[in-house]
């Protein structure tokens, strides 16, 4: 096996159904060991890097389909091209890094691991994501979000970067954080209130959170060769839940 | 007890994940392009369908009778066609009746039979002389379709046919040969029914004269948005909810003649938070669009392609409940449920975006694709080459 540790296998998808691809991820990793696979002419299909137990980097050239990582569970996944809709869904552990932009509901009910997405992403991008103990899912989007971003958050760090923002545009996005009862978001650039969904509260940024903005600031511009110093000129706003419970008058009786 | 699951479903993922998934292409300088695109892009979301629906609707597919209306009729009553063409030909001139050529294919069941007639309106006949002659047309379309003859008229525009019925995307394709007809605007549907029956006049696309729309989702509105047209003179035929958002483009652009994009601010309006926002005069249009026309509020998530002569229109609910991603490449615009059936069919595009919710993408005949507005969300980087590490 030991001559496999360096060997890249190679699959071309052209053709193949997301049950045959995935079966063939599945025996190439769980049962042979292969560490580093590249996917060729990728064309929607779903629920890559599902159900891998083997340490594991997957290159994906094309497209891919609907829920790409979900239930994750270690491996990192580099997408040369466009995430579709809910990346990342219910992932618990690993990397998604896209090179280009992602769907709507990515990192849907997120556990924990790391997503990158260098370009814009769409609609409720973080809802429900949720963090426990030491497990605390981090999406970090390069350029704007749609609306409802954080929906439903409970846990976790949502970063927006707003780099694709032209000098002078700001984020369009609203009702970000409607719901949110948990986690942490960082959005660079400005916001109005409007935008804020009810119950989500600006606050200032404290050493902590300076240290992990640059951190992570520095790991995406690692990964998409961009200047983390420039990144770093910008003014982050931090929003929180200003309740835990924000629904707890309307359902509890 | 035996679990059989694993027999029936090796890889044990029987969840059942399915949605609806739509297509459309058009080509804005009016160039007919075959069908084998379309059919491409809608198979590689075959996944989002269960063989309950699939359909297409083609525009410019009868240049040899492009003066004459077009109806394609299903006849869940076969024996009643001989009436239903007297009837037709005691209301129009018919120009030309065939049969409408399919394969057959024995995964499809229940197929009904269809014909399609070319008429012409006589201009001296009364009724057209006092009803006018879109209104006459759409009026002898109701009629038959509530007649009780089992034959509905669900295409029925000039120089544009749909073709529809129950299978998966594929098959609807091959049975009715679609990839052989051309047309410069594509819209096609996979279907997976939700609260209504899985038949072939309740697959998509539905359409009046040569509005058609193709729709994911589901209208929760659908009861208020009926009472509403049946109060105008529409009838709901079809069972489907989607049929009362082609009834609502007949009724807001021919009846009302509301521009388009005030017509698609009445089926997805902006939200009284919006409104409040917006400046006075805008802010006042709005108000008396959501209080006249509030009967025609589509709620509900959805997405829709709707098509006439000359434009495509993507569109979604306020929320952007269902997925939609637009994407252009020289004269081509293509609205999708999945960037994936666009790529497979068009590897280089110019642009490609998501609207947000309500805003609509409107392709024109003779407009250039670069006027097409693209919200700061839409830009993107092109993404590296495949193969390019």
């Amino acid at each position: 096996m030991a001559s496999m540790e360096t060997a890249t296998l190679e699959i071309d998808a052209t053709g193949l159904h997301y049950r045959q691809l995935n079966t063939q991820l599945r025996e190439a990793v769980n049962r042979d060991g292969i560490p580093s696979i590249a996917i060729h002419n990728v064309y929607g299909q779903r629920y890559l890097g599902t159900d891998l137990h083997q340490p594991v980097e997957i290159h994906i050239h094309g497209t891919p389909g609907n829920d790409l990582g979900s239930f994750m569970d270690g491996p990192r996944i580099v997408v040369h091209g466009n995430a579709q809709d809910g990346c990342g869904n219910t992932m618990n552990e690993g990397e998604v890094i896209i090179h280009g932009r992602a769907g709507d509901v990515t990192g849907h009910s997120m556990r924990g691991g790391k997503i990158w997405v260098r370009d814009d992403v769409g609609y409720r991008v973080g809802i429900h994501m949720k963090a426990y103990q030491d497990k605390r899912p981090i999406i970090i989007i390069g350029g704007t979000a749609q609306h409802f971003l954080g929906e439903y958050m409970a846990g976790g760090v949502l970063m927006v970067l707003g780099l694709s923002l032209r000098p002078g545009e700001h984020h369009t996005a609203s009702y970000i954080g409607t719901g949110m009862h948990g986690g942490t978001m960082y959005i660079r650039g400005e916001l109005a209130d409007h935008q804020l969904g009810k119950g989500v509260g600006r606050v200032p940024l404290d050493e902590a959170d300076e240290h992990l903005i640059a951190d992570l600031v520095h790991r995406y511009a690692a990964h998409f060769d961009r200047d983390a110093a420039e990144i770093l000129d910008g003014s982050f706003i931090k929003l929180v839940p200003l309740s835990l419970r924000p629904y707890g008058r309307l359902y509890a009786y | 007890m035996i679990d059989i699951t694993r027999l029936e479903n090796p890889y044990g993922d029987d969840k059942v994940f399915d949605a609806c998934g739509i297509f459309g292409m058009m080509d804005t300088t009016g160039t007919r392009f075959s069908g084998h695109d379309v059919v491409t892009g809608l198979v590689n979301q075959t996944e989002r369908g269960n063989g309950l629906g699939s359909g297409y609707a083609i525009y410019g597919c009868y240049p040899e009778h492009a003066d004459c209306y077009a109806f394609h009729v299903m006849f869940t009553n076969p024996g009643n066609r001989p009436q239903v063409e007297a009837r037709l030909k005691s209301e129009f001139v018919l120009v030309h009746a065939e049969e409408v050529p399919h394969h057959p294919t024995p995964e499809l069941h229940d197929a009904p039979l269809i014909w399609r007639y070319f008429l012409r309106v006589d201009e001296q006949h009364p009724m057209v002389a006092l009803l006018g002659e879109l209104e006459y047309v759409v009026s002898r379309v109701m009629e038959i379709n509530i007649a009780g003859m089992g034959a509905y008229i669900y295409s029925s525009g000039k120089n544009m046919g749909s073709f529809k019925g129950v299978g998966f995307p594929q098959q609807i394709a091959d049975y009715f040969g679609v990839a052989d007809y051309e047309g410069y605007i594509w819209t096609a549907h996979n279907r997976f029914p939700t609260n209504t029956p899985g038949w072939w006049g309740g697959a998509h696309p539905f359409g009046l004269l040569d509005w058609t729309v193709v729709h994911n989702g589901e209208i929760s509105s659908y009861g208020a948005n009926r009472r509403f047209l049946e109060m105008q003179g529409y009838h709901c035929t079809m069972t489907t909810d989607t049929e009362v958002m082609a009834y609502a483009a007949d009724f807001l652009m021919r009846r009302h003649a509301l521009p388009i994009e005030l017509a698609l601010k009445v089926l997805a309006p902006p939200l009284w938070d919006d409104i409040e926002r917006m400046a006075p005069e805008e802010q006042a249009l709005m108000r008396t669009v959501r209080q006249i026309y509030g009967g025609l509020l589509m709620n509900g998530p959805f997405t829709i392609i709707l098509a006439h002569a000359g434009e495509m229109i993507g569109l979604t609910d306020r929320l952007r409940l269902r997925p939609i991603v637009a994407a252009t490449s020289g004269s081509r615009l293509f609205v999708s449920s999945e960037e994936a059936s666009i790529r497979l069919v068009q590897q280089d595009l110019d642009r490609v975006w998501s609207p947000v919710g309500g805003e609509p993408v409107i392709g024109r005949l003779g407009q250039p694709l670069s006027a097409v507005p693209a919200p700061p969300v839409a830009r993107q980087q092109q993404p590296l080459p495949v193969g390019q590490l």
